[in-house]
């Protein structure tokens, strides 16, 4: 068993909690696009896609539909690829190993519900954005996530929030999931020097 | 970040080949889909000189540039300043006054790759130097391995057949298996075999009696230049042909063939061979792109992979 949870950990959303907030979530989504047939729920790696599979069984159970289901890797998309001769303007972070972007259906004309766990400046999803349509022309894009943490650095807004959570930039979000971590909870990270 | 760069296989630990490798493997779905392209290095500039003959190399590593939205520029030696006399050392300085990220040189003295990159800020990727080193086709070459004979290639024989002595293909797989774990014999005439290679920890024989043992047969080039009067290394093509060249009565079941390619029809490959599915000639071809697809984006991104940081933008 893991120790004692480390002093500057404070748990925000539990074990219990997190699977209600995503019942939610589901049911707003089918409440915002009744009988849209088109409705495919696109979740971006790593816990977003794990996420999105989740929305997705409850999407499927609730709305009766065998919606279509997908995960977005956004590696190739960022924006931050480490620049040479740009040290200190763009903060250089280790490029992670590609996961697989499966979308066994074709986005034209659909509806895609991205979800992923935190939203924070917006990178991700305009990178996720990009990246979606590299693979066709959706209808309609809308944003699930599980935290909006705020601090936007870019015109994005969620469609659907599991839970608001105004942070100090400091402050870390963690959002660990069984399919992953071996257990769900969201705990905010306070930093130690802060 | 100080710059990276390709020269030798030895550059890459086994972890950075690895990382590669599945770095090519996560390239390969932007590859099947209608647009083939991302923007992951839109805005950088890669440079291409090629001062020696090369279809799928310069091939490959353009449209690789191209795939990731990088900017490129292909020089070969006929129609530049090379051919008026400019010394690599001037090419490099000319060329870096456009701040180029990556060069890709091939050339035909081993130790090239070395004087560019200490007269240039780009990071150099060797794409074959002399009979020195050909790192990139060794990656390749392992791609199509990992991709048609499973992720684990500890313990696998293979043979490398033909002329060695010449071979910078040679030199780069013979580092590259053995440090996935593969057992490599080479196999060719003595003429043709380097002296003291034994050295680096493979087997060493002069025909093919032995060739049932090989998982993988990897072929490599005779070049007609080796039996010219006076060069005295082979007799004869069709003597090569009837003593090392492999034909499908040679092989059993199961064993692959691979050649870097282009192949000789008859001399080191009888066309049975050539024209068998079986081969993984033309994987290794298609092999290329994403692998050099990989080690663009990794020079330039760097060779950790994060999965420690789980950072969120």
């Amino acid at each position: 068993m893991p120790g004692p949870r480390p002093a500057n950990e404070v748990v925000v959303l539990t074990a219990e909690q997190i699977p209600r907030t995503i019942t939610r979530i589901a049911h707003e989504i089918l409440e915002k696009n009744p009988g849209d047939a088109s409705l495919a729920v696109v979740g971006i790696h790593t816990r977003g896609a794990f996420l999105g599979d989740r929305i997705h069984e409850l999407l499927c159970g609730v709305g009766g539909r065998p919606y279509d289901k997908g995960a977005l890797d956004i590696s190739f998309y960022r924006d931050d690829v480490a620049a040479r001769g740009a040290v200190g303007v763009i903060p250089s972070t280790p490029q992670p190993i590609v996961k697989d972007t499966d979308l066994p259906f074709s986005i034209d004309g659909a509806t895609i519900v991205l979800v992923d766990d935190v939203l924070y400046t917006g990178r991700t999803i305009r990178a996720a954005i990009d990246a979606l349509f590299d693979y066709g022309r959706p209808a309609a894009v809308q944003l699930a996530v599980l935290v909006d943490r705020g601090h936007r650095e870019l015109p994005i807004r969620p469609d659907y929030v599991g839970k608001n959570l105004p942070t100090a930039p400091k402050e870390r979000i963690s959002v660990r999931l069984e399919e992953c971590d071996g257990k769900d909870e969201v705990v905010l990270v306070r930093s130690k020097e802060a | 970040m100080p710059k990276r760069d390709l020269i030798s296989i030895d550059d890459l630990s086994r972890a950075d080949v690895e990382l590669l490798l599945d770095t090519a493997e996560s390239f390969l779905p932007v590859l099947e889909r209608d647009i083939k392209k991302v923007p992951t290095l839109r805005g950088r500039t890669i440079v291409n000189l090629f001062w020696e003959a090369s279809t799928r190399t310069s091939s490959s590593f353009d449209l690789a540039a191209k795939r990731l939205s990088a900017d490129t520029l292909s020089l070969k030696a006929s129609g530049s300043a090379v051919e008026k006399g400019e010394t690599l050392k001037d090419t490099a300085i000319t060329l870096s006054a456009y701040s180029p990220d990556i060069i890709v040189m091939r050339h035909p003295s081993a130790g090239a790759c070395q004087t560019l990159s200490a007269n240039t800020e780009a990071s150099v990727i060797n794409a074959g130097d002399g009979k020195h080193q050909h790192p990139t086709q060794c990656l390749l070459d392992l791609f199509s391995m990992r991709q048609n004979l499973g992720r684990d290639l500890d313990g696998l024989k293979v043979f490398i057949i033909g002329d060695i002595l010449h071979s910078r293909v040679a030199r780069s797989d013979i580092m590259g298996f053995q440090m996935l774990g593969m057992e490599v014999t080479l196999v060719g005439p003595p003429t043709l075999m380097p002296r003291g290679i034994e050295e680096m920890g493979v087997k060493v024989e002069y025909d093919l009696a032995n060739l049932k043992d090989a998982d993988v047969i990897y072929l490599l080039r005779i070049q007609k230049e080796r039996i010219k009067a006076g060069a005295n290394f082979l007799p004869s093509l069709r003597e090569y042909s009837q003593l090392w060249g492999v034909s499908q009565v040679r092989l059993r079941p199961g064993q692959r063939v691979m050649h870097p390619g282009p192949i000789n029809r008859g001399v080191e490959i009888a066309s049975d061979i050539a024209d068998d599915d079986e081969n993984l000639i033309a994987h290794q071809v298609f092999s290329g792109l994403a692998v050099r697809m990989a080690i663009l984006y990794r020079t330039i991104v760097g060779y950790s992979d994060g999965a420690a940081s789980g950072e969120v933008l």
